[in-house]
């Protein structure tokens, strides 16, 4: 008789995968703190403590790093681990005792401990030229070449607030880069090159007709075949038609680059969650280490390191001290690409004269 | 195996943080398609541009998503990437795991797959990156013994994700975990088998702090909150003073509505006028708390750029008390509804709040059958362009007395 096939069984029930104490004091914690840089100290309502380690990661890791840390779990932990919602692995431990040994063990593997409280915590980041097919820049490289200089950051609990970067390889951006304190946003900034030979082939016009929100595509017959044309002083770049057909190159090895935005948060601590907003149009793809995207992070960083106030977040700051004074303290220039030209573009403009001078 | 030189990423080996380079390496010492990639990459980097093809329809049986087509266009310099498919598999709810679950993962992975993951990807999935069309069935049959089973991908539900919830956070206002896994749950047919204009993704936050970014992210964002008092432990307020807080500088004066006031000795705040943001309770762990009236506001229409324009979710239903079996029904009745109006009504590739963007909150609330309510809106209309709703019982009445 044919094996059944399983199909529709959803995830593995958490409820079988919780420590011990976690499950004693599940709903029942009553305060936690933080230790030190990179551990938590949750205490429950029964006195019970839980210790929690946070280490940082690439994200990308081999099944050897897995089973690494699945090592790891067994000698401290009970065999109990987790993840968090910013690729970091978190061991919960019980004996306090073992904080310090698991430490150590982790920064034999080359996993650093921090990414809690005022603190640069790892990046979410998107696939990039390591499997993405819409990339316009690497997603992994540029996050190893950010962290490395920002690590100082990770590692210790020295700015006025808690920091998050994200950074997303394109416009679709997997991942919520687009309310960050800092985004990295790979961008495009020509327009699609048409492949009129396979394009009736593969794609429907129609459909990628409507699939540019500026109404830039339109129908056309070129060379005696059915295919389109790109109005290209309507074209932002944003890649949809790619997306909906593959006949429309969007990357260019010369032209994609990164742009930088600022002052987003997702939450709701003092101010209401907002966007990151424009800081730097382009910079160039300059791998191994994009240079000048680490050192335009660096300085939005030190600037507002140096400037904030206690529990102020960068779009915080920014609102306290206004725009203007933001370029001119980063020394970064205001150009024509930073004033918003798209749908609800009206609506950022500056109507008063409150100005700082 | 072909050796590769790689002299970019090396470089990318150097610093402090975690080398995704050597990560790959490690693959690579047993796994050609591992080495493959390796060769690809460097490749990318010395020509600052993509190799991979858009993706081809693959999957397995009986399922529309879950697993991401993806081809080389470099195949013939690097066949063992020629077939590269990515396989998204449902984490369990809070990113929990034992150490034997872990392995059986690997030992999976190793047998069919180049060895590679992210732990784990944006929507929150175990992402196993890089396999061939013939290893989906063996892999999708090995996971479901295991007790895994794929998340979304396409025009369905995306695997719903959550913060850690009451597992470790003694903020969490709901049960996020147990309502990720009861929505993932009953949501199987959804989430395997895409038949909606775009996709649809739902995130559980325990508090309003956000953990998994639901606000910016989800089409159905689920906020922790509470409605009655916070919880004050003037002893321990005091203690935290006696230990260097500046109450009014880094408290008082960062509440948003300056509802709180301090005496030098107790802490007294207005209830009626907090807007639960958080930071008074964020700062003083030991002596805040949310209240005990406990439950969640549901906020929708969240999403990246693409196609008109990033948004926030916006408040649909300021409060529910969500741990409750009826309410989270009648929450999943309304989710239907909205499922049903979008599917008859909207565009290809459109997403909910791009759908109610172009038939307005009004409308889309009349065909869900909802009261418009205050909350929802940041203020009222500025514009004096009102849709008078032209009333047409007379016509009616005219047409009674045609008959």
């Amino acid at each position: 008789m044919a094996e059944e096939r399983l199909t529709d069984i959803g995830p593995p029930d958490y409820e079988d995968l919780l420590p011990p104490v976690i499950k004693d004091n599940y709903g029942q914690w009553k305060y936690h703190e933080i230790l030190k840089p990179g551990v938590l100290c949750h205490t429950g309502k029964s006195g019970d403590k839980l210790f929690s380690v946070r280490a940082g990661s690439p994200r990308l890791v081999s099944i050897d790093k897995i089973r690494k840390y699945a090592d790891l779990a067994d000698k401290y932990c009970g065999g109990y681990l987790r993840f968090t919602s910013r690729h970091n692995v978190e061991f919960l431990l019980t004996d306090e005792a073992k904080i310090d040994p698991l430490i150590a063990d982790l920064k034999e593997l080359g996993h650093p401990v921090g990414g809690i409280g005022n603190s640069i915590s790892s990046m979410v980041h998107t696939q990039g030229w390591v499997h993405c097919h819409s990339a316009a820049t690497d997603a992994s490289g540029v996050v190893k070449a950010v962290m490395d200089e920002l690590f100082p950051h990770f590692a210790n609990m020295d700015l006025p607030a808690k920091t998050r970067l994200a950074l997303a390889c394109c416009l679709n951006m997997c991942g919520a880069v687009h309310c960050s304190d800092i985004a990295i946003l790979g961008i495009h900034t020509k327009p699609p090159v048409v492949d009129h030979e396979r394009l009736a082939k593969i794609c429907e016009i129609p459909s990628l007709s409507a699939s540019c929100p500026t109404a830039a595509i339109r129908p056309a017959e070129v060379n005696g075949k059915p295919s389109v044309e790109v109005i290209e002083e309507q074209c932002m770049f944003c890649a949809n038609c790619f997306t909906v057909c593959p006949s429309m190159t969007m990357s260019n090895a010369e032209t994609d680059g990164i742009s930088i935005w600022v002052g987003g948060k997702v939450s709701n601590a003092r101010c209401e969650p907002k966007f990151s907003k424009l800081a730097i149009p382009y910079l160039p793809n300059n791998p191994p280490r994009w240079p000048e995207v680490v050192n335009a992070v660096k300085n939005i960083v030190d600037v507002w390191a140096a400037n904030a106030r206690n529990y102020e977040r960068i779009g915080e700051w920014i609102d306290r001290i206004g725009w203007p004074k933001f370029f001119k303290l980063t020394g970064i220039e205001f150009q024509k690409e930073h004033i918003d030209d798209f749908k609800f573009a009206g609506t950022t403009y500056h109507n008063s004269a409150h100005l700082t001078f | 195996m072909a050796e590769y030189q790689t002299p970019q990423l090396d470089e990318l080996e150097k610093g402090p943080w975690p080398s995704f380079v050597s990560e790959i390496k490690k693959a690579a010492e047993t796994s050609p398609m591992a080495n493959g990639l390796l060769g690809q990459l460097e490749r990318s980097y010395q020509e600052k541009i993509g190799h991979w093809k858009h993706g081809g329809i693959v999957g397995v049986m009986g399922y529309g998503g879950g697993v991401i087509g993806r081809y080389s266009d470099l195949g013939e310099d690097f066949p063992e990437v020629a077939h590269f498919h990515t396989i998204r598999i449902n984490q369990p709810a809070g990113w929990f795991y034992t150490s034997e679950k872990l392995r059986t993962l690997c030992d999976i992975w190793e047998a069919h797959g180049s060895g590679l993951t992210n732990m784990h990807g944006s929507t929150g999935d175990i992402v196993f990156l890089g396999t061939r069309t013939d290893q989906l069935e063996p892999i999708f049959s090995k996971l479901t013994k295991a007790g895994f089973d794929l998340g979304g991908s396409g025009s369905d539900v995306r695997t719903p994700s959550c913060c850690v919830g009451p597992a470790r956070c003694e903020w969490a206002c709901y049960d996020t975990l147990k309502v990720t896994r009861k929505l993932t749950m009953d949501y199987q047919d959804e989430l395997h088998r895409p038949a909606f204009p775009y996709k649809f993704k739902f995130k559980m936050s325990g508090c309003p702090n956000d953990c998994v970014a639901s606000i910016a992210r989800a089409d159905m964002s689920i906020i922790g909150t509470w409605r009655d008092n916070i919880k004050i432990d003037q002893g321990a307020v005091r203690e935290y003073v006696a230990n260097g807080l500046n109450m009014d500088d880094d408290v008082i004066d960062r509440c948003p509505t300056k509802c709180m006031k301090w005496s030098g000795d107790t802490l007294a705040i207005d209830n009626s006028n907090c807007v639960r943001c958080m930071h008074c309770i964020n700062v003083m762990t030991k002596a805040l708390a949310p209240g005990d009236d406990r439950g969640a506001t549901i906020l929708l229409g969240a999403k990246a750029p693409i196609v008109e324009g990033a948004m926030l979710s916006s408040v649909l239903i300021p409060f529910i008390k969500i741990d409750e079996e009826e309410e989270l029904e009648s929450l999943k009745e309304l989710v239907e509804e909205i499922w049903d109006l979008w599917c008859e009504e909207g565009k290809s590739r459109e997403r909910v709040g791009e759908f109610i963007q172009r038939v307005g909150l009004g409308n889309f609330l009349d065909a869900i059958g909802l009261e418009p309510l205050p909350e929802m809106v940041a203020h009222p209309r500025e514009n004096p362009y009102i849709f008078f709703e032209q009333d047409d019982e007379d016509e009616d009445e005219d047409e009674d007395e045609n008959e």
